[in-house]
């Protein structure tokens, strides 16, 4: 999932200082679950705005955020609305953003950051465990990620700095070296690491932007 | 071959220690710290944005040294620069007749004076140390052959304080199978503790050069022991520094003290100095070593 935060409202206030009728739109999956693009979040992004006098045209909730084709439905379904508004709010990821740009024409202004790709721990609390680096050596490294896990994504060991089995970066976090350490002495693949070649990770592997096209049969299978 | 590696290789007791670059251009200091290891010392450190504090570079400041006489090894990071910048500071360091190359991977930004940078970490000192032996048999890391070939005396760090001790082990090998030619460990003051890492470290086959951080105060010793990893300055030696009237003598003495206790077990001291360069002949007369 997607982890955004929302921007301070003063700063979204500011970047709307030109405009005066908004259209908002929100997220149903990633911004939802954290609470910066939900149904809840863009009525309250309503009433803060028409409170500082802004008039709102309207709102959507796209499934998802990120969806072209799911933007041009909804986007068609509020032409009207759409087309009054001097610009979209978008209550979304980065990506969401771009793709109510990319569908309306009109000027987009983000109400979030977009921090990581995190795990769901529980309610309300992410955690990145992957950082998306196209090369998963996590069969290796006994399935704890060092790229991300690591602040210096070491792959071939730990650095000296863990503290009482803490990271020195931020002592709050164990260091993944130790846990990949014990892991793999738990599942007696200790060996298969000791022997592994020195790790180096292949940047041209995701170049930004990257694309990825499924081939017809690909997409149409249930890849099984 | 560089001196630093002929002792090592000869079996002498290997000396280094270290200074580091001015922030900003004035080299006075960092110039007159080293006339005091002028014959003391194989080769001299020079530090590489050292906690990731930007400073003037490693490379220029080891010329620098190299033209006044002193055999430098350049400490060389993974932190800051990529794979391209990294292998081409190991081509312009050869170029400017520098060997000796400590490979590390370099503390994070945030520790450091400009946590907004972005960290590069592309390699680590694994793969570092791999690169540059690669450059030493011809070749870089595209599998491109290279035009004029350099030679290198490499080196690492380990963390003999490191709990568990084995996973610093495992990493210890595979330096060595990347490339690593010596280590110089991050500092210890226990000599039992050191004792039982070099038991255990022995066995793979590199000289090891214990490190040792002059310690300036009783503050400097207790801030290590809460915020540097891997170190720890036992309570006895703490109490030694408390009591003292006289704190230069007192550090001089329990370095000397350290370095005749743990000479046996490994082959070389590295002392970082922290600006105490000028205690550094002192503390060897003391230890009776003699270079």
């Amino acid at each position: 999932m997607i982890i955004t935060k929302a921007k301070p409202f003063p700063e979204i206030l500011q970047s709307l200082e030109r405009d005066k009728v908004i259209f908002l739109v929100g997220c149903s999956e990633c911004a939802t679950v954290c609470k910066t693009g939900g149904e809840e979040e863009v009525k309250a992004m309503r009433d803060h705005l028409e409170d500082e006098g802004k008039v709102v045209s309207g709102w959507v909730i796209l499934d998802p955020g990120c969806n072209l084709l799911e933007a041009r439905k909804e986007f068609r379904k509020t032409k009207e609305e759409i087309a009054q508004a001097d610009s979209l709010v978008v209550m979304s990821c980065g990506g969401g953003a771009q793709i109510a740009q990319e569908v309306s024409g009109k000027v987009v202004h983000p109400t979030n950051n977009t921090l990581f790709l995190g795990t769901v721990k529980r309610f309300g609390q992410f955690q990145e465990y992957c950082s998306m680096c196209g090369e998963c050596i996590l069969d290796l490294t006994g399935g704890l990620c060092p790229v991300t896990r690591c602040p210096k994504g070491l792959l071939n060991g730990p650095c000296g700095g863990a503290k009482d089995e803490k990271c020195e970066v931020n002592p709050d976090n164990d260091c993944v070296w130790i846990e990949i350490y014990d892991r793999l002495k738990e599942i007696g693949r200790l060996k298969e690491f000791v022997a592994s070649s020195v790790q180096v990770h292949d940047y041209s592997v995701n170049t930004n932007p990257s694309t990825l096209v499924l081939e017809r049969d690909e997409a149409r299978s249930d890849n099984r | 071959m560089t001196s630093l590696q002929q002792a090592l290789t000869r079996g002498e007791f290997a000396v280094t220690a270290e200074v580091a670059p001015p922030k900003g251009t004035d080299t006075a200091e960092m110039m007159e710290n080293a006339e005091f290891l002028r014959g003391k010392v194989h080769a001299v450190n020079v530090t590489d944005q050292q906690s990731s504090v930007m400073r003037l570079g490693s490379l220029a400041s080891c010329r620098l040294l190299k033209e006044s006489g002193f055999e430098p090894v350049f400490q060389l990071a993974t932190r800051d620069r990529n794979r391209i910048a990294l292998q081409s500071d190991l081509l312009s360091s050869y170029a400017l007749g520098i060997e000796n190359v400590l490979c590390l991977t370099g503390d994070h930004v945030t520790l450091g004076d400009h946590p907004q940078a972005k960290s590069v970490f592309d390699l680590d000192s694994v793969s570092l140390l791999m690169a540059a032996k690669g450059l030493t048999a011809g070749t870089d890391m595209a599998g491109e052959s290279l035009e004029g070939v350099p030679t290198f005396h490499l080196g690492a760090v380990v963390t003999p304080g490191y709990e568990p001790m084995e996973l610093q082990l495992l990493k210890m090998e595979r330096k060595i199978e990347a490339g690593a030619q010596f280590f110089q460990t991050q500092a210890v003051y226990d000599p039992e503790l050191f004792g039982r890492f070099m038991e255990a470290a022995k066995a793979l086959g590199v000289p090891v050069m214990l490190g040792f951080v002059l310690l300036k105060s009783v503050g400097m010793a207790r801030y290590m022991n809460k915020n540097v990893a891997g170190v720890n300055v036992p309570d006895s030696i703490i109490d030694e520094m408390k009591k003292t009237d006289d704190k230069v003598a007192t550090s001089i003495k329990i370095a000397a003290r350290i370095i005749r206790q743990t000479r046996e077990m490994c082959q070389g001291i590295h002392l970082m100095t922290m600006g105490w360069e000028c205690h550094v002949p002192a503390i060897l007369q003391e230890a009776g070593i003699n270079i």
